[in-house]
């Protein structure tokens, strides 16, 4: 993938179309549960932007907003200049270009870790099954655990389980990843593994949209670092500024509590 | 590790257990011997060499009152393996559908099946074998009249071959020694009151493995852009199948058990007939020993090929 | 488009949009039409399914409900119901007695529905959570003995009236219970003897459970009739009411067993290493803190049995004891009057059952749900 590093900036605004817009988009899980408001973000090609917030901000539904899992009620998505609507193409379109690693990594237990990155490629007809394997075998060295091709993803530590779930993202070969806190579920010594392993990634200029508690990470790999709290964007800036000068109280609030740890 | 205080104690504990059950056997062994004395039962499994001396309705293999006993429990294992397999085969169809129409998106559908569900589950099932038995005999059409479908006739002689003209259904059973092939209206009742009652069980199962795959599992597959279809197939299928397999095989036995139910409605099943010996011989324990042994072996063999089964949907885990 | 990477071959082009127009949120002004909508015709096959459903109960339905309601019978007159269309339902008037009571003597009748009152009355009470306290035990240790004077008779002026007639429906409240109540402590037991660490318990308890397992309820009450009175000393013989009794309550306790023992292996193993490094004995520690968890854990399943067990009543039919499903052919198979309305007759106790069953099923979620917020998630 080509280096294309855009210049921070405060919100995001350049010459280049963004790859991820999000134009006041709303949406309510329920009668009453307003979870994301009137919410306006940009993602350009090649940045890094953190999500942080207090659990309940709507990070995570925000992300999955992103690739359709989770509908929105008012406002327009666009990824790669399609624009998200209830229509099974447009979503498949966008999702084919939209990697997401999850939380609790959701590898297919019933397959092999290889075959886990073979399914979706050789399935949606993008390789023939030989390519698949190679490309597969490929992602897997990338992320470091290609010994580990032919075991069961519960034979597996977390750790080496969410690395494979970042290769299985990428053998569709996204121009974007989403990553839904991506360590949260790890136990602390696995942790540094997986974040090496998108440090890398952010390094070989994948554009990521990332929610996560990990401020050390953020400072060393983020562009832009998007403060929400109660499903709205509270603060976004450029990371230096995002963690020297924080503008907003909230946002002052939340990070004297995170950074405390 | 465990002093040796702790394992003399284990052992005299065993040691004692063992004693105490030794002395109940030979407690009930000495009742035993002389209540049989009293009442000149004699004992031994030599009586299955004996000759039987009753009929048996139905049979897979030719049969009648001069045959041995040993030939009559055979005949009672066949038949019920005769409503066994098919029941587990077609309950399992049935159920399967069901199950899956209880996760479906149309509500007319998923309130008719639950209805289905909660119906058959809270009635006992010899209420329904009586009622299926009941209504077979009020509505199927008269042996002179019977209804035509394809090549087969129903009527209250039950399902079987169109009959020659002029023939009558006791001509057709004479023909072959009980051995016709038809289906009787009990194995007829006996069957679709088996079939329909497991079939309420094994679509709740088949639900509940459904609904237990995470939903994680499939936002992961549609995040890579898997269809519905794909998704289902390929992601929450094969692993729902693996939290089935089990309780599905407790269905299957339940239903080869449920089957002995045949004696409320006349079945020669293999706990009739063992009734029937039991009465005529006055061997209770031999027939006892025979039917414990028999339903062992049947649910071993089941266990076994569902084990079998199971160990390819198994997950493999560290 | 700033795709730089070739379209993939698959898809047709999709025409870029404008905004597109703001829909609702879903509050609950949703409407029933577009929730009839998307439930019924959300998609092809979805409408071909209801269009062929509701077919079916308009086609079935209106006679039904016809026959059991509009053209039905409700008095229990002989010669009304020749000449009716409908259902019958006056044979459940004319022979509620025999269905509802069995073989009891009618003058006793007040007897046998008493009985069965206060044990359902109790069964409901010890349903109720509050009510799971100590004293709960008094009116259980009470119960037995009122409800074998009130049965039997034979003391206080009453008439008695032995085992062999007691049937119907306070038969089958009877068997259930009771034969709950025996099963409990054995499978508790068993649970704990296939759990042990003596290598004989364990053999013994494993093979008592798979062998009682693996037979249908219905050879072990022909067991309980013809091979139990072979067992028993000389002269001594027991009532045809408790071998029955014994028998369910010795099926039930393997199934029970099984239930407890997953609840006991479910429990974290954290549990028993810090009861056993407070110095507490086995049986403290069973009592005390295993059994109750695993209890708590098991109860829905135990509700569960419950039902089984009450649905399995029904076979002592077919040893000669006239419970609910019995006294039904009891009452009809020699009249022949009203024999030909024995179908109104089965819905009837289906009906019975169904109420029994369904709320018991229902409880037992409702426990369920009950539990889960009440443990630590």
């Amino acid at each position: 993938m080509p280096e294309q590093r855009v210049p921070p900036s405060a919100t995001g605004s350049s010459a280049q179309e963004p790859l991820i817009a999000l134009e006041k988009v709303n949406v309510w899980l329920g009668p009453g549960v307003h979870v994301l408001r009137d919410v306006d973000l940009r993602v350009h090609p090649g940045e890094r932007v953190v999500l942080c917030g207090p659990s309940g901000s709507g990070k995570s539904t925000l992300l999955r907003a992103i690739n359709g899992l989770q509908p929105h009620q008012q406002g327009r998505i666009r990824v790669g200049g399609l624009d998200l609507r209830d229509d099974a193409r447009v979503q498949a379109a966008i999702r084919s270009q939209v990697g997401m690693v999850f939380q609790q990594f959701n590898l297919f237990t019933h397959l092999t870790v290889l075959q886990n990155l073979t399914l979706a490629p050789v399935q949606l007809r993008r390789l023939t099954r030989q390519a698949a394997q190679e490309r597969a075998l490929a992602q897997l060295e990338r992320v470091r655990v290609a010994e580990h091709a032919h075991k069961y993803p519960l034979q597996l530590s977390g750790g080496q389980q969410q690395r494979v779930a970042i290769a299985r993202a990428l053998c569709l070969d996204p121009q974007v990843m989403l990553l839904d806190e991506p360590t949260s579920a790890l136990d602390p010594e696995m942790v540094q593994e997986v974040l090496a392993v998108l440090r890398e990634l952010a390094h070989q200029g994948m554009t990521m949209l990332c929610v996560t508690h990990e401020m050390g990470f953020a400072r060393a790999v983020a562009d832009r670092v998007v403060f929400m709290d109660q499903g709205q964007i509270v603060e976004q800036a450029a990371v230096q500024d995002f963690f020297d000068q924080p503008q907003q109280q909230r946002t002052r609030d939340f990070l004297a509590r995170v950074l405390q740890r | 590790m465990r002093d040796p205080g702790t394992r003399w104690r284990s052992l005299l504990y065993q040691a004692l257990v063992l004693a105490a059950l030794l002395a109940l056997l030979f407690w009930l062994a000495h009742n035993t011997r002389e209540q049989m004395q009293a009442r000149s039962i004699h004992s031994g499994f030599d009586f299955l060499l004996d000759r039987a001396g009753f009929d048996i309705g139905e049979s897979l293999i030719p049969y009648n009152a001069d045959a041995a006993y040993w030939r009559a429990f055979a005949v009672g294992l066949g038949n019920t393996v005769c409503v066994a397999l098919p029941g587990v085969l077609l309950a399992t169809l049935l159920g399967t559908a069901i199950g899956l129409g209880r996760l479906a998106r149309n509500v007319l559908l998923r309130a008719l099946c639950g209805v289905y569900v909660e119906l058959l589950r809270n009635i006992p099932l010899l209420l329904q074998l009586l009622f299926w038995y009941l209504l077979s005999t009020r509505i199927l059409p008269d042996v002179a009249a019977p209804v035509h479908l394809g090549p087969l006739e129903l009527s209250k002689a039950g399902l079987s071959f169109i009959q020659t003209p002029g023939a009558t259904a006791a001509d057709a059973v004479d023909r072959a020694g009980g051995f016709a092939p038809s289906l009787s209206p009990e194995y007829l009742a006996l069957l679709f009151g088996l079939v329909t009652y497991t079939a309420s069980y094994i679509a709740e199962v088949v639900r509940a493995g459904i609904a237990s795959v995470p939903a994680g599992q499939r936002e992961a597959a549609q995040a890579l852009g898997l269809g519905a279809r794909q998704v289902l197939r390929l992601v929450t299928l094969p692993q729902a199948l693996r939290l089935i397999v089990p309780p599905l095989t407790n269905q299957y036995l339940n239903l080869i058990k449920n089957s002995s139910l045949a004696v409320a409605i006349g079945y020669p099943d293999l706990v009739s007939i063992s009734n029937t010996a039991l009465n005529q011989s006055g061997r209770a324990l031999e027939c006892m020993a025979v039917i414990v042994a028999v339903y062992l072996s049947l649910s071993l063999l089941t266990a076994l090929t569902m084990g079998l089964a199971n160990r390819r949907a198994a997950l493999r885990a560290r | 488009m700033d795709s730089t990477r070739p379209q993939s071959t698959r898809t047709a082009p999709v025409p870029a949009h404008g905004l597109i127009a703001p829909r609702p949120a879903p509050a609950a002004a949703h409407g029933i039409w577009a929730w009839l909508r998307d439930n019924l015709f959300g998609s092809l096959p979805s409408a071909l399914a209801t269009v062929l459903l509701a077919a079916c109960l308009i086609w079935l339905l209106p006679p039904a409900v016809d026959w059991a309601w509009s053209s039905a019978v409700f008095r229990a007159d002989l010669d009304a119901c020749r000449a009716a269309q409908g259902a019958c339902w006056g044979v459940v008037h004319e022979k509620f007695r025999i269905i509802v009571f069995g073989r009891y003597p009618q003058d006793a009748l007040w007897r046998a529905a008493l009985a069965s009152a206060l044990l359902l009355g109790l069964l409901l009470l010890s349903a109720l959570r509050s009510c799971w306290r100590p004293w709960l035990l008094l009116p259980w240790s009470l119960l037995p003995p009122v409800y074998f004077v009130l049965m039997h008779g034979g003391v206080a002026g009453l008439s008695l009236v032995p085992t062999e007639r007691w049937g119907g429906l306070p038969l089958t409240l009877l068997l259930a219970s009771v034969s709950m109540a025996l099963a409990f402590p054995l499978g508790v037991l068993l649970a704990l003897g296939r759990r042990s660490s003596l290598p004989a318990l364990r053999a013994l308890c494993g093979a008592y459970v798979e062998l009682v397992r693996g037979v249908p309820l219905i050879s072990v009450l022909f067991m309980a009739s013809y091979v139990l009175p072979l067992l028993l000393p000389a002269g001594v013989s027991l009532d045809v009411l408790l071998r029955v009794l014994l028998a369910i309550a010795l099926f039930a306790a393997a199934y029970l067993a099984e239930v407890l023992r997953g609840g006991l292996q479910a429990l974290p193993a954290g549990q028993q290493e810090a009861a056993l490094s407070l110095g507490l004995s086995y049986w403290q520690m069973q009592g005390r803190v295993l059994l109750p968890q695993a209890l708590t854990l098991v109860l829905p399943g135990l509700v569960n049995n419950f039902i089984s067990t009450f649905k399995d009543t029904s076979l002592v039919t077919i040893v000669s004891l006239y419970e609910l499903t019995g006294g039904l052919g009891l009452a009809l198979d020699s009249d022949p009057d009203w024999q030909a309305y024995k179908t109104e007759g089965y819905l009837f106790i289906a009906l019975l059952y169904f109420v029994f069953c369904f709320g018991l099923s229902r409880y037992s979620r409702r426990l369920e749900r009950m539990l889960a917020h009440a443990r630590p998630a």
